[in-house]
């Protein structure tokens, strides 16, 4: 059953040891992280550190060597990305993972389309429940007809966040959803943070912003090497401590350390 | 510099309002009917093929004898056309579609000429010699779609390289056979399938067929309206509706009266007449063929693959796994059982495409369909079709298939020589996917 580690209020996530090898590579090692309700985590550190395939495991894109996700508490088999969805995990992912020749609205509800009653595609019922939940996003945004190829990076960032949004997710996860965006974009995906958070739902965020970090996360868990360095509250370091840990790995006094951390004869 | 650089972001909405303003007259008319212009080139380019061919031969080609053989000729390969496009929007490709239509061929021939008669003891005319040996050349075909499907989508063997085995593994079987005999004559009905005078469904029927079809069309732009009223979403002008009706049901009903126009040939007539004890009054008794069964068959194929791929959840997934396979993926989509099931289904239009073939020669030979992988492929390509996945209709793919069977018999009726022949073919292909390739970049 449950191990004895867990603490005493209930994650919405628990990811526990969790390692991935791809050809003798350990992509990520016996890394270990958890969320909770309303709350957004910040994923940290360089490229290749293994917070996205970390992530990728969660929402099922990748199946790891070893380890174990709760989900409320309860052990989760998540072996492809149907099973994340029915955990009511949604992921937004850096390359946005947008089927590029259909439209807003097929892309929203790529996967699970609603149907009338004779079991065909329901495109009108599509087109307006798209309409709805887009006018939130983005109002300005009109062109429902087109494949979203032809539209700007920004409005295929909020095709992205619409479709993870649509469906009660419990569980966010936005690997750089601003990357594509500018200023104003990405002051709204900010503001929809804090109202998903206050929804209750809880986020992964990776990002490279440090700034955005501390504004939008509660706390923050930096990766090097495939290692978790350490998880600290944004409000427990400084972001030059954030800083050193994503550099040097080396953790500060305000943080937990984990597996990756400096080790220095004290 | 201009100010242009520095509003951006917000430049959509207007320029695209400031474009729609200088639209011309042609732009503003096919805004208002949202056809297609590559799919009108298309039907321009088949109609400059026919007058210019007509012109050259003489008047020989627009006649209705030569456009309803046209049609007969084109049903097998357009059939086929439709599964390729399902395929090829996936990312794939089909080599063996011609030796799967041979070897099925002949074992419908097979079942019906031989197998059922001698060793299970039917009599010569029982019905259910076609219907058995209809059904076992589908279920064949859905057996080798399926297991050529399961090596490409869950072996992970690339398609070129399974279905170009399978372009020589059932070329050779059909020959194993019957060790390379042709098998002949099959049964009266199955006949039927491959059209001529009785398999044609003669004048009343065929007016018959024009006018529910048009009351189709009717239908489905009324349905389509309401629709779309229903949630307030932007209307097609009236006029713009109308016409589209008027020139379908103008296209439907031309058709079918060019196929009332081509009367029986006399030797069958009076054969008929016999049988009948009717006699054949001063100037000759005129019997109409009507529309075709193979074609009737070919127009049903067209219209359940379209539906297919417009109105289901597997026609939808088709073309997002072809747009982004990951993205699919990562959507949820069990992107190798939708890949298998486009084996399968390709597998069984070969099959119809075999029946129809065999039907039309009254033998299974092991030569059927032989080098029709190629002509399913270009005329699917020519359609619109893009090797590259995730764009192609049915119905371009089926109007592809017309205009090389166009080229073709009208190459014929020219008395072009067939080296010749072939190399307008392949220089059209080119420069089709050329021209195709430049419409793609400037739209």
């Amino acid at each position: 059953m449950i191990d004895k580690t867990a603490p005493a209020a209930t994650a919405l996530i628990d990811m526990r040891n969790i390692s991935i090898a791809f050809g003798g590579i350990r992509a990520v090692d016996d890394a270990s992280i958890d969320l909770f309700p309303g709350e957004v985590v910040a994923l940290l550190g360089h490229n290749g550190a293994g917070k996205s395939t970390l992530i990728k495991i969660l929402s099922g894109a990748y199946k790891r060597d070893a380890g174990h996700i709760f989900v409320n508490g309860e052990e989760a088999s998540i072996s492809n990305p149907r099973d994340a969805k029915k955990y009511g995990i949604e992921t937004i992912y850096q390359t946005l993972a947008l089927a590029d020749n259909v439209d807003a609205a097929a892309n929203l509800f790529l996967g699970r389309e609603l149907m009338t009653a004779w079991g065909t595609l329901d495109d009108v019922a599509m087109e307006a429940e798209a309409r709805k939940v887009m006018g939130r996003l983005n109002p300005r945004f009109q062109r429902f007809k087109e494949p979203v190829i032809k539209l700007s990076g920004g409005q295929r960032q909020s095709v992205a966040i619409a479709r993870a949004i649509l469906f009660n997710a419990r569980i966010l996860i936005m690997d750089e959803p601003t990357a594509a965006l500018g200023p104003q974009e990405t002051a709204q995906v900010g503001e929809l943070v804090k109202q998903l958070k206050s929804d209750g739902i809880g986020i992964f965020l990776i990002s490279h912003d440090i700034h955005d970090v501390f504004e939008l996360a509660d706390r923050v868990c930096v990766m090097k090497n495939g290692q978790v360095v350490g998880t600290a509250r944004t409000t427990d370091v400084t972001q030059d401590e954030v800083l050193g840990m994503i550099i040097l790995g080396k953790c500060p006094p305000g943080a937990i350390p984990g597996p990756g951390a400096l080790k220095i004869a004290a | 510099m201009t100010d242009t650089t520095s509003n951006t972001p917000a430049a959509n909405t207007p320029a695209d309002r400031a474009r729609a303003s200088e639209l011309s007259a042609v732009g503003r008319f096919l805004r208002a009917t949202e056809l297609d212009t590559r799919m009108l080139g298309m039907v321009g380019a088949l109609l400059v093929i026919w007058v210019g061919i007509h012109i050259l031969s003489g008047g020989l080609f627009l006649t209705p004898r030569n456009l309803w053989n046209l049609s007969v000729q084109t049903s097998s390969v357009a059939i086929m056309a439709t599964g390729m496009v399902l395929v090829i929007v996936m990312r794939n490709i089909d080599l063996s579609v011609g030796s799967v239509e041979g070897v099925i061929g002949m074992i419908m021939g097979v079942a019906q000429a031989e197998f059922l008669i001698r060793v299970i003891g039917f009599q010569l005319g029982n019905p259910w010699l076609w219907i058995i040996a209809l059904a076992a050349g589908v279920v064949l075909g859905l057996v080798i779609g399926a297991f050529q499907g399961f090596i490409i989508a869950y072996l992970e063997v690339p398609a070129f390289i399974v279905t170009l085995g399978g372009l020589l593994v059932w070329r050779g079987m059909a020959w194993l056979i019957t060790n390379g005999r042709t098998v002949a004559p099959l049964d009266a009905t199955f006949q039927l399938m491959g059209g001529g005078p009785r398999g044609s469904i003669g004048a009343s029927a065929s007016w018959i067929v024009g006018i529910v079809a048009c009351a189709a069309v009717a239908f489905a732009l009324l349905n389509g309206r309401s629709q779309r009223k229903r949630f307030n979403f932007p209307l097609r002008p009236v006029w713009a509706e109308t016409f589209l009706g008027l020139v379908s049901c103008a296209a439907i009903l031309g058709a079918v009266w060019i196929a009332n126009s081509y009367p029986w040939p006399i030797g069958i007539v009076r054969q008929y007449a016999q049988q009948n004890g009717i006699t054949i009054p001063e100037g000759g008794l005129f019997i109409a063929h009507g529309i075709a069964i193979p074609v009737l068959m070919a127009v049903a194929v067209g219209i359940v693959m379209t539906f297919i791929t417009k109105r289901t959840r597997f026609g939808r997934y088709v073309f997002a796994i072809g747009g982004n396979p990951e993205a699919a993926n990562l959507a949820g989509i069990n992107t190798r059982w939708v890949t298998m099931k486009v084996f399968m289904i390709m597998g069984v239009l070969a099959a119809i495409s075999a029946a129809i073939s065999s039907a039309r020669l009254n033998a299974s030979t092991n030569a059927l369909g032989t080098l029709d992988e190629l002509l399913v492929i270009a005329a699917a390509v020519i359609g619109g079709t893009s090797l590259a996945g995730g764009s192609g209709t049915v119905l371009g793919a089926m109007l592809g298939a017309l205009l090389m069977q166009s080229l073709q018999s009208g190459m014929v009726l020219l008395g072009i020589d067939s080296p010749l022949q072939s190399i307008v073919v392949g220089a059209v292909l080119v420069v089709a996917v050329w021209l195709d390739t430049v419409y793609r970049k400037r739209v």
